[in-house]
């Protein structure tokens, strides 16, 4: 609040001024400016970078995976990041894109969390309100012209039911049985629809896991982006589970054997 | 030549696909649209809806960037819930249309990227149809398709609702309002020819059908072709149902 | 008093000539006058207890908490007016997170009671404001184990192992002194806790109280939490009884 009683507004005149011809002066203003408002930067585009998140809905709730790995452009950066992220007690996000701004919103997400904890009050945050309360921040942010560069995928299970949505940083939602960010919108999501769309209910932990492995083996292959340590969280009746790291099996040996491009033909 | 640093601004916007369509009868109105979410050649979702149900008297449809559409969506009817606190009944159709257009143009110079089209009935107990365009231009019509496949279906719709390019065999006149089966088989055939014709069109079909108060028009409606949901909400006398089909998912 | 009169208990800016600020005092009288608060620090955690005065029947059961969550780890208890208790809490809460924000690590109980210490005292220097007619009990179980604070409406802040506060403080004081807190657990000290509330209460004087109990604590996984049901009832029962067992 301004505590100027000056700046508080006046009468325009001392007394009746039917034309409206008495002068306003410009009064000082005690509002808060920011002399370096012009230096302010924006995120114009992603620089530390994580690339895909999978998740898919299984007879218990729902199953998650991401890399370890963050990228600098093309340099493999660090191999050692954690993506999924479990919220509460029955909810997890998992980022791509922007790690920088996905340790911001884990910050958010953790204070809107001891927020709801302190209240005492009997209400958790389940993971449809986590996916609502990021729908409004990104949506918030991409309208500021200022947007948190992340693809995230939220999954949760509360009362007997699976959720699992998406939002990117243009405050684009969606949900759907399986999901995938990146590189794995275009190359894992047709593996996991054709493995998961109307099974989602008897699939089993173990049938998920070999799908979301051989979906991450598939992206290593494919993606340069991707490493083959990464891990798998699962949200069910029990909670949240994030694994440790895990590694992928992988056979270069069809290289060898590849001929054919550019000049090398023989 | 100094290389100069490449300005990459970023981009508020994007195109989620879909098509949606309205069509007026004289005491009841179909608002229908496709499920299907996309950017680019990705299906994002199969079924993520893109009508919905405002009052027993109105159902909006939103079609462009789908991030914009569910916003817009969700302050339209935090406004028709204040109108109702302040005036204890919902807000009439052509007030709903009024108040879509203050909305959209008081974002005139950071547009929500949508096509509106409002259906529902009028207060004197006529079908309606209102479109708009991004920025609140706006006008009442008797049937409108946007979205992805518009340049596809709103020809059909012309030939088929306004009898464009037709002519009445002698001695008769074209009918200035069509009966509900007549209209839901065109509007199944309106999606279903864009489902094959358009890539961003498919997955499902929601058709939203508002019936005036007394409206017979359920009549002579053969019980087993569609099935109705219904969705009423109030007992003021109009009734909203939901018709939901498979489209084509390729 | 023999302050009163003198001109110089108006105003919390203003010392009297002996050097006393009566306004700080008069604040201490709100809080002797209100219903007890306890805290103990044991070897294990930490737990609160209230005796929350019910001064109507029809005030729902539960409602206006005297004990407070101020972080995952942190809760507060208050002696003295309620309202200020809840602004305190606030206030605490807002400190805890702004800790977190610049630190990202889970604020040090000492750390907390430290700005809450100022921020009680800023509320001694103006004369446009009152000070706070609290004393509030801060306990966590942090990187250093359990710890338990109390303000005071001068702003001072002491550590403890067991602490009382409100119309009762004496008698709770004597007999928490007779309990080895740093050997019992905070399973064990939530039966005693509940039989001195239950001790301290004047039923003579008061008509209805309701005993509130927290723990931080292994069995919380070290969260501020409300105990649960069963111990709660528990405790309960055994409190009533030991009163019984006094009469006899």
């Amino acid at each position: 609040m301004d505590h100027f009683p000056t700046n508080w507004g006046r009468p325009r005149a001392e007394g009746f001024d039917a034309y409206a011809t008495h002068p306003i002066h410009q009064r000082p203003s005690n509002t808060p400016r920011d002399a370096f408002s012009a230096g302010v930067q924006r995120t114009q585009q992603p620089i530390v970078t994580g690339t895909s998140v999978l998740a898919l809905k299984y007879k218990d709730g729902i199953m998650m995976a991401a890399d370890n790995l963050a990228s600098y452009g093309s340099l493999a950066r660090f191999k050692d990041v954690h993506r999924l992220q479990a919220v509460g007690t029955n909810t997890i996000v998992g980022a791509g894109g922007d790690m920088s701004d996905f340790q911001y919103i884990q910050r958010m997400l953790d204070e809107l969390v001891i927020d709801e904890f302190t209240a005492q009050d009997g209400h958790s945050l389940g993971p449809a309100e986590i996916h609502e309360y990021l729908s409004q921040v990104m949506y918030a942010r991409r309208s500021k012209m200022n947007p948190l560069w992340n693809s995230l995928l939220v999954g949760g299970f509360t009362d007997g039911k699976k959720f699992l949505a998406y939002v990117d940083l243009l405050g684009t939602t969606y949900s759907a049985t399986t999901l995938a960010t990146g590189y794995g919108s275009m190359i894992a999501q047709p593996l996991l629809r054709k493995a998961v769309e109307g099974r989602e209910d008897v699939l089993t932990e173990e049938e998920a896991r070999k799908i979301i492995q051989e979906c991450m083996r598939v992206l290593y292959y494919r993606d340069a982006r991707s490493l083959d340590k990464y891990q798998v969280a699962t949200v069910t009746a029990e909670g949240v589970k994030i694994s440790d790291s895990l590694y992928l099996e992988t056979s270069w040996s069809f290289a060898e054997g590849i001929r054919g491009y550019g000049a090398q033909t023989q | 030549m100094t290389q100069q640093p490449q300005q990459h601004a970023f981009n508020p916007y994007t195109e989620n696909g879909g098509t949606i369509l309205a069509i007026a009868g004289a005491d009841f109105t179909v608002i229908a649209g496709d499920t299907r979410q996309s950017e680019g050649y990705s299906i994002q979702t199969r079924y993520a809806p893109k009508v919905f149900k405002l009052t027993d008297k109105a159902v909006l449809a939103v079609n462009g960037f789908a991030a914009d559409g569910n916003m817009f969506v969700k302050k339209v009817k935090q406004r028709l819930e204040w109108y109702r606190h302040a005036h204890a009944k919902d807000m009439p159709i052509r007030s709903i249309a009024r108040l879509i257009q203050t909305m959209l143009y008081a974002r005139r110079f950071f547009p929500y990227y949508v096509y509106n089209i409002l259906g529902g009935i009028e207060e004197d107990g006529t079908g309606a149809v209102y479109s708009f365009d991004p920025v609140g231009s706006y006008e009442r019509e008797a049937c409108r398709a946007a979205g992805a496949a518009q340049a596809l279906v709103q020809p059909f719709l012309d030939n088929q609702i306004y009898f464009k390019n037709q002519t009445p065999a002698p001695g008769t006149v074209f009918p200035q309002h069509l009966p509900l089966s007549t209209v839901l088989e065109i509007v199944i055939d309106s999606f279903t020819g864009a489902t094959e014709r358009h890539i961003e069109v498919g997955d499902g079909l929601e058709m939203y059908v508002v019936l005036s108060k007394n409206s017979n028009a359920l009549q002579g409606l053969r019980a087993d072709a569609h099935s109705f949901q219904e969705v009423t909400s109030t007992a003021d006398g109009e009734r909203v149902f939901v018709i939901r089909r498979d489209l084509k998912k390729d | 008093m023999t302050s009163i009169g003198t001109g110089y208990d108006l105003s919390a800016s203003t010392y009297s000539p002996d050097g006393r600020i009566f306004q700080v005092e008069y604040a201490g009288k709100a809080v002797e006058n209100s219903g007890t608060a306890i805290g103990l620090k044991c070897k294990d955690g930490v737990v609160f207890a209230v005796e929350k005065l019910v001064h109507s029947k029809l005030l729902v059961p539960h409602a206006n908490r005297r004990i407070q969550t101020i972080d995952r780890h942190i809760g507060l208890a208050t002696s003295g007016l309620l309202a200020d208790g809840r602004h305190i809490s606030n206030r605490a809460r807002d400190e805890a997170a702004n800790y977190r924000e610049t630190y990202n690590s889970p604020p040090p109980l000492k750390a907390v009671a430290d700005r809450l210490g100022l921020y009680v005292q800023a509320y001694t220097l103006y004369s446009s404001v009152r000070p706070f007619g609290i004393s509030t009990i801060l306990g966590a179980v942090d990187n250093a184990g359990p710890s338990l604070f109390v303000i005071e409406p001068s702003g001072v802040f002491f550590g403890y192992n067991g602490a009382a506060v409100g119309k009762g403080r004496q008698l709770a004081k004597t007999e928490m002194e007779k309990l080895k807190l740093s050997e019992i657990t905070v399973r064990e000290a939530v039966i005693e806790a509940a039989r001195i509330i239950y001790l301290v209460h004047d039923d003579a004087k008061e008509k209805e109280f309701e005993l509130e109990m927290s723990w931080i604590g292994p069995e919380s996984n070290n969260l501020h939490v409300h105990v649960p049901d069963d111990l709660f009832q528990e405790a309960e029962a055994k409190a009533k009884a030991s009163l019984e067992e006094g009469f006899e």
